[in-house]
């Protein structure tokens, strides 16, 4: 972590900690082709939703590199492989990746872990860069409700939605291969609205029903 | 205008919306809706919540050796973000004032015909999007439609033979609806409509009209 002594310019330089920090992540992701993180793993062998949503936390209000570092590792290989998987040849999506990755930085005070993990959040800022550079398209957004996120959410509500969202995802993974399919092509940009209109089978209240209650709570807040 | 919404987005359009795959004339119909109505915000959050899920489980994809420095080097090129002031609150939602430029006095409304006026508003091709003004107790032309069309209602409200649909209500009709959409009495009605494929209309003086009025 960079503390107030440092210098404004070197406060955004990289070190060689964080470069080795991050490099280590990334051999682990290659050679182990997992989802197996170094630090807070659970038992389950997954990386544990909460500990990134501290790393966000300690990136807004440290400039931690350390805990960007983590994210880093973990998080862009995922994200160039996704850009790949929606169309971008590999220099695309590695360039695309970065610009995700420092827009995480950029904006991590408004990520708001009552709302989304981390996962989603970065999920939406790759996803708006694809409309952007490979669609060439402006996206309108929905009015925000707020001034950005609350300072402090409660931590019973952040906590529920992160474990709704991993049982999201568990959801997703039990599903037949065709259905998981189409899901994974939707999210791809493969499948106009109509032809997910009309494909049957596309099991979206059962995976819906996994996050229902966490952004119900939300939304009843948001009244 | 947090009035009873009781006709939403379909699960289609938020997961299209969601995935990123819509024209952007829908987007902008979509994101007015989800401006005025929490549930279909609540439901926006499950779809990008599947987004992520998604994206989780890719399988890690190499990145290049300087990858990480280079991250760290567009941070520094440009640490944070400048905090953009929110517009002034105006009588459209945030999305569509910025496809009017201002508030609904803005808008440049050209006549159509039959006292309906038309603002057809910039988006790429891959979508037509326009405000309809609609005077209280008027016929919209009856028309059918080759493509979806989304209608979506900012004032006041319009009766079709399926329904009655007031301000904040989606009527996302495909290409077997008929319909031919009366404005209710009271108040005019505003609609912000959009659709993937020209409107056919019915009878033959719009249709010989149609590619002048770009409907």
């Amino acid at each position: 972590m960079l503390t107030e002594t440092l210098t404004p310019t070197k406060t955004t330089t990289p070190t060689a900690h964080t470069a080795l920090l991050a490099s280590k992540a990334l051999k682990q992701n290659k050679t182990q082709g997992d989802c197996t993180h170094e630090v807070n793993v659970t038992p389950a062998n997954k990386p544990d939703r909460m500990a990134w949503v501290t790393h966000l936390a300690a990136i807004r209000d440290n400039q931690d590199q350390s805990a960007f570092a983590e994210v880093f590792g973990y998080f862009a290989p995922r994200v160039k492989a996704f850009l790949m998987k929606s169309g971008a040849s590999p220099d695309l999506a590695e360039d695309v990746t970065q610009e995700v990755m420092a827009t995480l930085w950029r904006k991590a005070h408004m990520f708001d872990p009552a709302k989304a993990s981390v996962s989603t959040w970065i999920f939406t800022i790759a996803r708006n860069r694809r409309i952007d550079v490979l669609r060439k398209q402006r996206r309108p957004e929905p009015e925000d409700l707020t001034w950005g996120p609350e300072a402090e959410p409660d931590q019973e509500d952040v906590l529920a939605l992160q474990q709704e969202s991993a049982q999201l995802g568990e959801a997703i993974a039990a599903l037949p291969d065709k259905q998981r399919e189409l899901i994974v092509r939707a999210y791809y940009g493969e499948l106009t609205h109509s032809e997910i209109a009309d494909a049957t089978g596309l099991p979206l209240g059962t995976i819906k029903s996994r996050i229902r209650l966490a952004l119900d709570r939300l939304r009843h807040q948001l009244k | 205008m947090m009035n009873e919404i009781k006709h939403h987005l379909t699960d289609a359009l938020l997961m299209a919306y969601s995935a990123g795959s819509l024209p952007e004339g829908f987007n902008l119909v979509v994101a007015t809706h989800i401006s005025m109505c929490d549930e279909c915000r609540a439901r926006m959050h499950e779809f990008d919540t599947v987004g992520g899920a998604v994206m989780d489980a890719e399988a890690p994809e190499g990145l290049s050796d300087g990858s990480f420095a280079a991250t760290l080097a567009l941070i520094a090129a440009e640490p944070k973000d400048a905090i953009v002031a929110k517009p002034a609150k105006g009588d459209l939602p945030a999305p569509l004032q910025d496809y009017v430029g201002g508030n609904l006095a803005d808008v440049k409304w050209r006549k159509v015909g039959g006292g309906v006026r038309q603002a057809i508003l910039k988006t790429d091709k891959s979508a037509s999007v326009r405000l309809l003004h609609i005077p209280a107790g008027a016929q919209m032309p009856d028309h059918g439609h080759r493509g979806t069309e989304l209608t979506l209602v900012l004032q006041g409200a319009f009766k079709d033979e399926t329904d009655r649909f007031g301000a904040g209500d989606i009527e996302v009709a495909s290409e077997d609806d008929h319909h031919q959409p009366v404005a209710e009495m009271g108040q005019d009605c505003i609609c912000l409509a959009a659709t993937d494929a020209p409107l056919r209309f019915n009878s033959w003086i719009p249709r010989i009209a149609q590619p002048f009025l770009r409907i």
